[in-house]
């Protein structure tokens, strides 16, 4: 019976190939080609990312990329203590979290006037914004040192986390002013009749039905701050309150080679969190590559 | 986009004025949630935007302000007879052009077309290295690239194993090789934005040109890169102006030299201020990348206001 039974499915599977196979013709040279091409990009791609991976695990350090010899986690030990990891990390979670918080809130509400109502000043505002997500922020850290100077405020960290939230607000005022203009106003509308004032519309309202805009716009923001060298290397000076972008920096710097497998365990540690972040906001987005089309405008 | 955007006098139907507030009151009140924000880039942004203004014209210095004095133009005349700021200014413009502009641009642009034909697991694994490249911090794709490129580095392996002549890249072209770790971490911004462009271009022309008997290559030429071209200039303008004010990718890889190889404005400015305590020149140093970078911010909201009107 089972004997039997069996070629049908197979006679069925048949059918449905036999129409396709056309397209199997698709499979040209060309297209080898192309995916060859693109594997070999993707190898140069990986080579570095590869060897920081291995000089992580491996007890020899060499700058050549190589399988170690023995796997050892002695650089992970090495490095996992207060003061090469974890006052950095907790650092960069400070200025990062509450930078990010502050450009979040601060960016929502500018974007609600922005996204729904017009008024005389709307378009000029608007353009400055766009314009400053263009200007180089590195160009202004020298003016920004010399006015903390003044103001007393070099060298600590709600200043900085303030810089930092500022200098990420144009373009999340204008990421999210672009998401909220997706959110349509009959609901809005709905929720005002029944004696909804402006925030409780907002809050009630307009960011429940934005959530996904919000989400990246927030961990677009981390991402960035945590990254971010430049800001924190200039206004920051005490060690203990230090990042660990700049300590990645001052590790290289301040060691000579025999460091560099826990130098590339502590780099290892200090990027998980953001492509961790990343796979999340992909996941959230379907693709990852949606970001490119809310940047079209 | 704008055509998402809701009733254009508020919220039409709801008159609750109650003769009360005045339009110029009820807009005022209707700004209100914008005044953190303004006031953070009034202090934060603004405010060393016009201090850099007003230090580029003295000769204030790290030391201590008490001899700081206006001397006008001084501090630019004497930039342009300073042949370490032309050197920067050049190698600015080199770093700009060729890790931008020629690299990212065009590896973006190229890998999304060729992605559009590749089989589905390449394309993955293709945007997942490029992306994860790109989402690395600043300072460790500064130290990946530092390593990649070290005297007994990857590169020189993979170059040694393939039986091509290796050399000292940090030492002989550092120019060189921080433009292309600059490439190397930046493609996939272009990449993305490329993917999305060509997404949205029509089915339809593509087939009609295939119709007509259009091969590949015209394919692409006269139908796909004419259609995106705006997505191509927004591209060009937003890494033209990331890639003018890389700080931290260059100075961890090389410092800006050896001597000043390569030593773009961004680090020419840090070490005025900061090593050689010159503030005053810093900071008119700072002025120049700051115009550079508000031309072409211009530029960029021209393009997208063209494309949205």
């Amino acid at each position: 019976m089972a004997a039997v039974a069996t070629p049908p499915p197979e006679t069925v599977v048949k059918v449905p190939v036999a129409p396709s196979r056309p397209q199997g013709r698709r499979i040209r040279p060309g297209r080898v080609t192309i995916n060859l091409v693109l594997l070999a990009v993707s190898v140069l791609y990986v080579l570095p990312l590869l060897w920081m991976v291995l000089a992580s695990v491996s007890d020899t350090n060499s700058f050549r990329l190589q399988w170690p010899s023995s796997l050892t986690l002695d650089n992970f030990d090495a490095v996992l203590n207060v003061d090469t990891t974890y006052r950095p990390m907790l650092n960069s979670l400070l200025l990062c979290g509450f930078g990010t918080a502050v450009t979040v809130v601060v960016s929502v509400l500018a974007a609600y006037p922005l996204s729904r109502y017009r008024s005389r000043v709307r378009r000029p505002f608007l353009y400055t914004i766009l314009f400053s997500t263009g200007l180089p922020i590195t160009a202004v850290m020298i003016p920004v040192y010399s006015m903390f100077v003044q103001v007393n405020l070099i060298d600590s960290m709600p200043g900085t986390t303030l810089f930092l939230a500022a200098s990420a607000l144009p373009f999340g005022i204008w990421l999210m002013k672009n998401f909220m203009d997706g959110v349509p106003v009959v609901l809005e509308e709905a929720a005002r009749i029944d004696g909804a004032n402006t925030m409780q519309v907002l809050w009630r309202v307009v960011l429940p039905l934005m959530r996904p805009g919000v989400v990246v716009v927030t961990i677009f923001t981390f991402i960035g701050m945590w990254g971010n060298f430049f800001v924190p290397f200039i206004l920051l000076l005490s060690p203990e309150k230090l990042p660990a972008s700049v300590s990645v920096f001052t590790f290289l710097s301040a060691h000579d080679q025999t460091q560099y497998g826990q130098l590339s365990a502590f780099s290892l540690l200090y990027s998980l969190r953001v492509v961790m972040l990343y796979l999340l906001l992909a996941r959230k987005l379907g693709g990852g590559f949606a970001l490119g089309g809310a940047l079209k405008g | 986009m704008t055509a998402l955007a809701p009733a254009p006098h508020g919220t039409g139907g709801h008159r609750r004025s109650r003769g009360a507030s005045t339009p110029a009151v009820r807009s005022l009140l209707r700004g209100l949630p914008t005044v953190p924000a303004v006031v953070l880039l009034a202090v934060f942004l603004a405010g060393p935007i016009a201090y850099c203004v007003y230090y580029a014209f003295t000769d204030m210095q790290l030391t201590g302000a008490s001899g700081t004095s206006f001397v006008g133009l001084d501090n630019f005349t004497r930039a342009f007879e300073d042949t370490d700021f032309l050197n920067a200014m050049w190698l600015t413009l080199v770093f700009v052009v060729g890790s931008a502009v020629v690299g990212q641009n065009t590896l973006g642009l190229a890998l999304a077309v060729l992605m559009q034909k590749a089989t589905r697991p390449v394309r993955s694994l293709v945007s997942g290295v490029v992306i994860a490249a790109w989402v690395l911090p600043e300072v460790v794709a500064g130290y990946l690239m530092y390593a990649f490129f070290y005297d007994q580095g990857s590169l020189n392996s993979l170059l040694d194993a393939l039986h091509l002549p290796d050399q000292n890249w940090l030492y002989t072209m550092p120019i060189l090789a921080v433009c292309l770790a600059n490439v190397w971490r930046g493609t996939a911004f272009s990449l993305m934005v490329f993917t999305a462009a060509i997404n949205d271009v029509p089915q339809e022309l593509v087939e009609a040109a295939e119709m007509d008997g259009a091969g590949p290559w015209q394919r692409l030429w006269r139908v796909v890169l004419p259609v995106i071209r705006p997505s191509i200039l927004t591209n060009l303008m937003l890494i033209t102006l990331q890639t003018l004010s890389v700080f931290g990718l260059i100075y961890t890889m090389t410092r800006g030299g050896p001597g000043n190889k390569s030593e773009t404005l961004p680090i020419f400015m840090y070490q005025q201020a900061f090593q050689n305590s010159l503030i005053g020149y810093g900071t008119a140093i700072a002025l120049v990348l700051l115009v550079v970078g508000a031309l072409f911010s211009v530029v960029y909201i021209r393009l997208l206001k063209l494309e949205d009107d």
